[in-house]
C-alpha cells in the first residue's frame, strides 16, 4: 500500500529530515510511526499525502509512483487516502455534518448517498446526534471523532494520521485508537504517527521507529495484525 | 459505513457514477450561488461598502451615457426644425421661382416651400428695419426672389444639408442659406462627451475589476485556513475556486442594481428642472432613461466585471495557498 524507496528529504535552508529510507507498508496492515519529534514522523506522513515531494528516491501509494502525479491531479490523488490531524482541521462555520459531507460534496456523489453515508460515518464514531452542531461546541475528543469520521466517509484504503491523540487524556486516546482498530478490521490500512509509546506497547501493532530522519528500528511486516 | 465488500477493495469502489457527477456539478453551482451571497450577507457592511464604490463606478459612464444620448436626441430635433433660404439670381423672374418651388413641393423630403418675391420683401424690410426712407431712396429693388423651405421633421443635420446642397447646384440659384454651422458645433461637443463618457467606461470598468479582485483577495486571505483543509482533503482547484467566483459575480451584480437605483434618482432629480428649461424654450422634451437595456447592460456588465475581478484574484492567489 505504501512504499518508500531510498527516499530522502532535505527542505530548502534546512537539514535532512529524511536519510535514505526503505519502508514497505502491506494492505490492511495497523502501522505506528514513532520516535522524538523532530525525527521525520511528519515529514514522512507529508510525503504520502504528497504535501511534501521526496528530494530522492521513489514513495509510492496506493500503486501511484508520486513522483508522476502532477500538480493538477494532487486533488485526485488525495481522495484516495483519508487524513487526521492532532488540530482535527475542521471548518469552524459549518456544521459537523457539513464538515463530514465535504469530502463527498467535493467528490460529486449525490445528496441523497451523501446523507446516507454521512450519518452512517458519524454514526460509526459516536456521534449521530451531534450532526447539527457547531465543531466548537463540541469537545476536543469529540472534534476529533468529527476529523476521523470525514476522513473515512469517502471510504478511502489507505487512513493516516499525525499525532491524533496528542491533545487527548489516556482514556480518550485508547478509544480514538480502538476506533482505527475497527477501520482496520474492515480492511483499512493505517499509517499513524504518535509518541504515545504507552499506547503503542499496549495495542501491539507494528511499530516503525525514526530518530533523526533515519529507521531505528521495525518491528516487522505483518508485526500484530488483526 | 464500511461494508465487508471493501474488504481489499480497490480504491474508487462506490465512487458516484458520471451523470451523478454531472448532478452534482450543477447542484454545487447553485449551492455556491446561493452560499456566496449568504456569506456577502453575513458582514453586511464590509459588503456594503464594496457593492456601493462598484455601484457608483458604474453610475458615472452610465449617467454620462444617458445625459449625452438625450443631447444626441436633443440636438437631432434641432437640426431638423431648421428652414432653409434659397435665394435666385438677381434679375431671375418671380415666374422661375414659382416653378423651382413647385418641382421642390414634389420632394418627400420637404413639407413646405414659400415664395417670397423681391417685392414682398422689400415690403418687410422696411416695415422692419425702419430704413422706410433709405430703401425709398433707392432706384430699384436690390433683393432677389427667395425660396424659404422646411425639411420634413426627423431629418437628419446630413440630410437637411444635402437638400440645401442640392438646391445650390440649380440653374438661376445664387446662394443657399443654411444657418445649421451651431447645431454642428453643439454635435461635435455632444461627440467629445460621447467619447469622454467611453474613456470613462473603460478607466471605471477597470475600476470595478480592481474593486472587486482586492475585496477578494483579502476575502482569501481571512479563508487562509479553510482553503487549506480543502486543498488537504482532494478538493480541486475548481471546487475551491467557485465559491470566490460567485462572490465577484454578486459584488458586480448588485453594484449594477446599485448604479441603476443611483441613475434613476439622479434622473429624478433633473427631470423637473429641465422641464422647466424645455418649457422656456417652448420645447417638448422629457429625459428619457436608460431603459430595460440599460438596466440589462449595467446588471450584466457588472456581472461580467465582478466575476472577471474574482478571476484574477483567484488565478493570483489560490495557488499560493498550499497546506504546510
Amino acid at each position: 500500500m505504501i512504499r518508500f524507496e531510498a527516499v530522502g528529504k532535505r527542505y530548502p535552508g534546512g537539514g535532512e529530515a529524511l536519510a535514505t529510507l526503505d519502508l514497505d507498508i502491506a494492505a490492511g496492515e495497523f502501522v505506528f510511526l514513532t520516535g522524538p519529534s523532530g525525527a521525520g514522523k511528519s515529514t514522512l506522513l507529508k510525503l504520502v499525502a504528497l504535501i511534501e515531494r521526496p528530494s530522492r528516491g521513489q514513495v509510492i501509494v496506493n500503486g501511484q509512483n508520486t513522483r508522476k502525479v502532477a500538480r493538477r491531479r494532487i486533488p485526485q490523488f488525495r481522495r484516495g487516502l483519508g487524513m487526521v490531524f492532532q488540530d482535527h482541521k475542521l471548518l469552524a462555520d459549518r456544521s459537523v455534518f457539513e464538515n463530514v459531507a465535504l469530502p463527498l460534496l467535493i467528490a460529486g456523489y449525490a445528496e441523497r448517498d451523501i446523507n446516507r453515508r454521512v450519518r452512517a460515518a458519524l454514526d460509526l464514531v459516536g456521534l449521530a446526534d451531534k450532526a447539527p452542531r457547531l465543531p466548537l461546541t463540541l469537545s476536543t475528543g469529540e472534534q476529533q471523532r468529527v476529523g476521523i469520521a470525514r476522513a473515512v466517509v469517502s471510504k478511502p484504503p489507505l487512513l493516516i494520521a499525525d499525532e491524533p491523540t496528542g491533545n487527548l487524556d489516556p482514556a480518550l486516546s485508547l478509544e480514538i485508537m480502538r476506533l482505527f482498530e475497527r477501520f482496520n478490521e474492515l480492511g483499512v490500512t493505517l499509517l499513524i504517527a504518535t509518541h504515545d509509546i504507552d499506547l503503542v506497547t499496549q495495542l501491539g501493532h507494528r511499530r516503525v521507529e525514526l530518530v533523526s530522519g533515519q529507521l531505528v528500528g521495525d518491528t516487522g511486516l505483518g508485526h500484530g495484525r488483526a | 459505513m464500511a461494508a465487508p465488500e471493501r474488504r481489499g477493495g480497490e480504491l474508487r469502489r462506490g465512487a458516484p457514477g458520471l451523470l451523478t457527477r454531472v448532478r452534482g456539478y450543477f447542484r454545487l453551482h447553485a449551492q455556491n450561488l446561493l452560499g456566496s451571497l449568504g456569506r456577502l450577507a453575513r458582514q453586511p457592511l464590509a459588503s456594503l461598502l464594496t457593492v456601493a464604490v462598484i455601484g457608483i463606478a458604474m453610475a458615472l459612464p452610465a449617467g454620462l451615457d444617458v445625459l449625452v444620448n438625450n443631447a444626441r436626441a436633443l440636438s437631432a430635433g434641432w437640426a431638423s426644425a431648421v428652414d432653409f433660404s434659397v435665394y435666385l439670381e438677381p434679375g431671375q423672374p418671380l415666374a422661375r421661382a414659382e416653378t423651382l418651388a413647385a418641382e421642390a413641393r414634389g420632394q418627400a423630403d420637404i413639407v413646405a416651400v414659400e415664395v417670397i418675391s423681391a417685392e414682398e420683401a422689400l415690403a418687410q424690410l422696411s416695415r422692419f428695419t425702419g430704413m422706410q426712407a433709405a430703401l425709398e431712396a433707392l432706384d430699384d429693388n436690390p433683393l432677389p426672389h427667395t425660396l424659404v423651405v422646411r425639411p420634413r421633421p426627423g431629418l437628419s443635420a446630413e440630410a437637411v444639408s444635402r437638400l440645401a446642397d442640392g438646391f445650390e447646384s440649380l440653374e438661376g440659384i445664387d446662394l443657399v442659406q443654411l444657418d445649421t454651422a451651431w447645431v454642428e458645433r453643439f454635435l461635435a461637443i455632444v461627440d467629445i462627451a460621447r467619447r469622454a463618457s467611453g474613456i470613462t467606461l473603460l478607466l471605471l470598468g477597470f475600476a470595478v475589476v480592481v474593486i472587486v479582485g482586492n475585496t477578494i483577495r483579502l476575502d482569501i486571505e481571512n479563508r487562509r485556513s479553510e482553503i487549506e483543509v480543502m486543498k488537504l482533503i482532494g478538493g480541486s482547484d475548481g471546487f475551491i475556486r467557485r465559491p470566490f467566483l460567485y462572490g465577484g459575480l454578486w459584488y458586480g451584480v448588485i453594484g449594477g442594481l446599485l448604479a441603476v437605483v443611483f441613475n434613476a434618482s439622479a434622473l429624478l432629480a433633473l427631470a423637473g428642472p429641465v422641464q422647466r428649461l424645455a418649457g422656456l424654450y417652448n420645447a417638448d422634451f422629457a429625459l428619457q432613461g436608460p431603459g430595460l437595456t440599460g438596466l440589462g447592460v449595467l446588471v450584466g456588465g457588472g456581472a461580467l466585471l465582478g466575476w472577471l475581478g474574482a478571476w484574477v484574484a483567484t488565478s493570483r492567489h489560490l495557488r499560493d495557498i498550499e497546506p504546510t
